[in-house]
């Protein structure tokens, strides 16, 4: 990582920590959603971006957190912060047991798969025999935690929304930090690797079996812990707040984001966030529709995500400034 | 080093193989050629595992290879060029590479997540070794590029590179000749030879460039639909009359 790579990253941190000391208490709760749905389109992208594994039924693991932070809490009595790691770690099986059959699954195979997953997945949760712990189609309300006693000693008051906003924040920070050390190294080379051609990858020694079905489980994991923090942020899960639709806009977070880029994870989730809620401002009749103009727009302008029209424009800014050769030359053999 | 015995494969109705058995010894290059079609790829396939064969047997080291799962074959030593490039073609130069010392490596998912000093320490060395091949292959201006923006010359570098990352004692070449122009080719002969005498390495190379493979080779086997037709030193090859009829019957 160079030296402005690492300004930014510092800047940004230092205004996520300024944000909920300056905006509304709806604003705190929507930069919430936002941190979370960035882990989980982090997750998504780890599976389809860096290792070539479509899913449309990343909303079903974002449920299976959720409803695992919501029955611990309310059942089992399980402080919040609990949950994050057990939701975590449930996912990661799910994942990894979805994964090993989807082996034998390619490309559109593949994403007609997880669709099937995503879109049974909330029906399954209405069912009336686990309608003792899923709540049914009720769903279970949650009880907003509270800012931890400790903080008020320090003449740190935090509200309930604003004390949630920041273990939200640390909570993305670790899984940021996590997503980077696993991409650079050995196994997200090998990620990339089968992603770009899986027949070389082998030849080189990758078991390509077990770093894509671990690959699904750590992705799983990621959403599923994005999944827990949304059950507390929101307070309340319900099987419809987990359709199909969601997991199709997770897919559309990380294509606009930018596949295969760990900031186009908050660039996309930035964009689930907030761009329905505009287009609803601009056409009440047709949100929708405006909606779609947008996603059209942006995959017009940026057709490699934000993160890559971000690249490119920077690319372009240092290169004036510096006036250098922009065209690498080559030796031939 | 290397023992092909008896081994016969087919697609369907086409003989791809039929009872081909020779050896390849230690320390040499050997040479495999045969007009279009005639099996020498299958041959690679099978060495690699990616086809199944339907008879024989293959030994390297004395150990049979048909029932060990392709991704450990780079492991007990055998790396490959592929006929048609088989890059990472979205990641750099340098990574290919360092992709290439897949087996040689350990770390796993967790430390790797966490960046333990193991994960930390391997990949100073992977880096280290990644480098190296760069400088002689004369890789390092472009270290940094992406593979699918290179031209097709510095790209079949590339994959050697990527190859030998591996450390093999058996290199298998898949037409590296193909797409270079007459000057290149003559600089990549003295080239394998250069890297089979420092990395004391064992080659076999499939090769259309009579000049190269006749040049460079210890020993030659020749193939044709399938069939082996003909082995010995370069010189006794070339006399053979199957091949230069195999050849001939190809051309017209
Ligand atoms: N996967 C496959 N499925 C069906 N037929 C195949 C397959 N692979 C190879 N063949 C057939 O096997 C025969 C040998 O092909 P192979 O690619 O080994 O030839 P080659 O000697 O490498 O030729 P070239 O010099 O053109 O590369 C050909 O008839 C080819 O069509
Ligand atoms: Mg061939």
């Amino acid at each position: 990582m160079n030296k402005r790579t690492l300004i930014g990253i510092v800047l940004v941190l230092l205004l996520a920590c300024a944000l909920p000391f300056a905006v509304s208490e709806y604003r705190n709760f929507q930069f919430t959603l936002v941190l979370i749905y960035s882990i989980a389109l982090l997750g998504l992208n780890i599976l389809t971006g860096f290792n070539g594994q479509i899913s449309l039924g990343h909303g079903a693991f974002y449920a299976i957190g959720a409803y695992c932070a919501a029955i611990l809490m309310e059942q089992a009595g399980l402080p919040y912060w609990a949950t994050i790691p057990l939701a975590g770690a449930l996912c990661l099986g799910a994942g990894f047991l979805f994964g090993l059959p989807a082996l034998r699954l390619e490309g559109l195979y593949l994403a007609l798969a997880t669709f099937a997953l995503g879109v049974s997945l909330p029906q399954l949760l209405k069912y009336h025999r686990l309608e003792e712990w899923t709540g049914g189609v009720q769903g279970i309300v949650i009880t907003k935690p509270d800012a931890p006693e400790f903080l008020s000693g320090l003449n740190l008051a935090l509200n309930q929304d604003q004390w949630l906003y920041f273990f939200t924040l640390a909570v993305a920070v670790l899984m940021f930090l996590l997503a980077r050390n696993l991409l650079r190294g050995r196994i997200g080379r090998a990620m990339m690797a089968i992603r770009d051609n899986p027949i070389a990858a082998e030849a080189m020694g990758i078991n390509i079996s077990l770093v894509k079905s671990l690959t699904f489980g750590i992705s799983a994991m990621f959403t599923g812990i994005a999944g827990a923090l949304s059950a507390i942020a929101v307070q309340f899960v319900a099987p419809d707040s987990f359709n199909i639709f969601l997991s199709i806009t997770f897919l559309i977070g990380i294509v606009i984001g930018g596949l295969a880029s760990i900031p186009g994870a908050l660039y996309g989730a930035l964009f689930i966030q907030f761009v329905p809620n505009i287009a609803d401002e601009i056409s009440k009749a047709a949100p929708w529709a405006i909606f779609g103009l947008f996603l059209l727009g942006f995959t017009y302008l940026m057709p490699t995500g934000i993160a890559g029209a971000i690249r490119l424009g920077w690319v372009r800014l240092t290169r004036k400034a510096h006036h250098k050769p922009s065209r690498v030359t080559t030796i031939l053999p | 080093m290397l023992r092909v015995r008896n081994v016969g494969v087919h697609f369907g109705g086409i003989v791809a193989l039929d009872d081909v058995s020779f050896e390849v010894p230690a320390g040499c290059i050997v040479g495999l050629i045969g007009p279009n079609g005639a099996g020498k790829t299958t041959l690679f396939n099978c060495l690699s595992r990616l086809y199944e064969c339907d008879s024989g047997e293959i030994l390297f080291d004395g150990r049979s290879l048909l029932r060990i799962p392709r991704h450990r074959i780079a492991g007990l030593g055998i790396g490959r060029t592929f006929q048609n490039l088989a890059l990472f073609r979205t990641m750099s130069v340098l990574d290919n590479v360092m992709v290439g010392r897949h087996s040689h490596t350990s770390t796993g998912f967790f430390v790797n997540a966490l960046r333990l000093p193991a994960v930390a320490r391997e990949e100073q060395a992977t880096h280290e070794k990644a480098w190296a091949l760069l400088r002689l292959l004369e890789l390092e201006a472009v270290a940094q590029v992406r593979v699918a923006d290179l031209p097709f010359g510095t790209q079949k570098r590339v994959e050697l590179a990527r190859a030998l990352a591996s450390e093999p004692k058996l290199l298998l070449l898949d037409e590296p000749a193909s797409g270079l122009n007459h000057e290149e080719v003559a600089i990549l002969g003295t080239l394998i030879r250069e890297i089979r005498d420092r990395l004391k390495l064992t080659v076999l190379l499939v090769e259309h460039h009579m000049s190269l493979v006749m040049g460079i080779s210890d020993r030659v086997v020749a193939l044709n639909f399938g069939k082996k037709i003909a082995e010995g030193t370069p010189a006794e090859v070339q006399q053979h009359p199957e091949l230069i009829q195999a050849y001939l019957g190809a051309a017209t």
